[in-house]
């Protein structure tokens, strides 16, 4: 049977899909996770997930429409750090495809289709649910070894 | 909301340019950076265009394509392109990408 997870804290923030807002998300998630301790690397690390994560949603989820990007950020007692990031855009067709390094459906010659190698690299679980003409979830998932020095 | 964010300053030496970029870049910020940048190799056509990116606190794959979309419009150009002295930040993102391998990394000579 799954174990329930305990949550020590969690808050959760909403905002428009706009490129100013992408520095915003990341100001707001190393400011949830200053809580629980963590190391420079681990902030540096989600700091940039969640950059990638939201600059999804406003490039590809809304390409350009309006619409929300709603964050959720978790600490477990586990000292793992949970943030979903959800827009209600156009979805995912192929999610597999999505995730392959280097893949971009921007054709504008300066996105590199490295979004979601980012975020698995610099987590340790990036989870993709997303159905088209929805919306999208992504949930970054990252243990944090706390630095008590 | 970012009082530093992609801060370009432009020094010029014989037929080269060197742009120093401080602060955060990504998807917003680029948008500036890269066309100043652009409109300075299409009017000007330098010899050689240096990004230095020691002052640059935080990049995500956004600030890759910055690099590599300079990257190829130097070279197809003829311009050549250096990086000078990326900050660790910089540097994580270059080696994730393997850029280090096609794109010429400048240390500043202390």
């Amino acid at each position: 049977m799954r174990r329930k997870t305990k949550y020590q804290n969690s808050a959760e923030i909403v905002f428009p899909a706009k490129s100013q807002n992408e520095s915003l998300a990341r100001s707001v998630v190393s400011s949830f996770l200053m809580q629980a301790n963590p190391t420079i690397e681990e902030i540096s690390d989600l700091k940039c997930a969640v950059s990638e994560a939201v600059t999804n949603c406003i490039v590809h989820g809304y390409a350009g429409t309006q619409g929300d990007i709603k964050m959720k950020m978790k600490l477990t007692e586990d000292g793992d750090a949970i943030i979903d990031i959800i827009d209600k855009g156009c979805g995912i067709e192929d999610v597999e495809l999505a995730m392959t390094p280097m893949f971009t459906t921007n054709t504008d010659g300066d996105r590199t289709g490295m979004g979601f190698t980012v975020m698995q690299t610099f987590t340790d679980k990036t989870k993709v649910t997303s159905s088209a003409g929805k919306g999208t979830k992504v949930r970054l998932i990252k243990k944090l070894q706390r630095d008590d020095t | 909301m970012n009082r530093n964010e992609g801060v370009l300053t432009k020094i010029y030496k014989d037929k080269t340019v060197v742009f120093v970029i401080r602060g955060e870049i990504d998807h917003h910020s680029l948008k500036s950076v890269k066309t100043v940048i652009d409109s300075e190799i299409f009017v000007k056509r330098p010899d050689k265009l240096t990004l230095d990116l020691s002052g640059v606190n935080f990049m995500d794959s956004s600030g890759l394509g910055l690099i590599l979309g300079r990257y190829q419009l130097a070279t197809r150009l003829g311009i050549g392109f250096s990086l000078l002295e990326p900050s660790p930040a910089v540097s994580k993102l270059v080696k994730l990408a393997g850029c280090e391998k096609i794109i010429n990394i400048e240390r500043k000579s202390s």
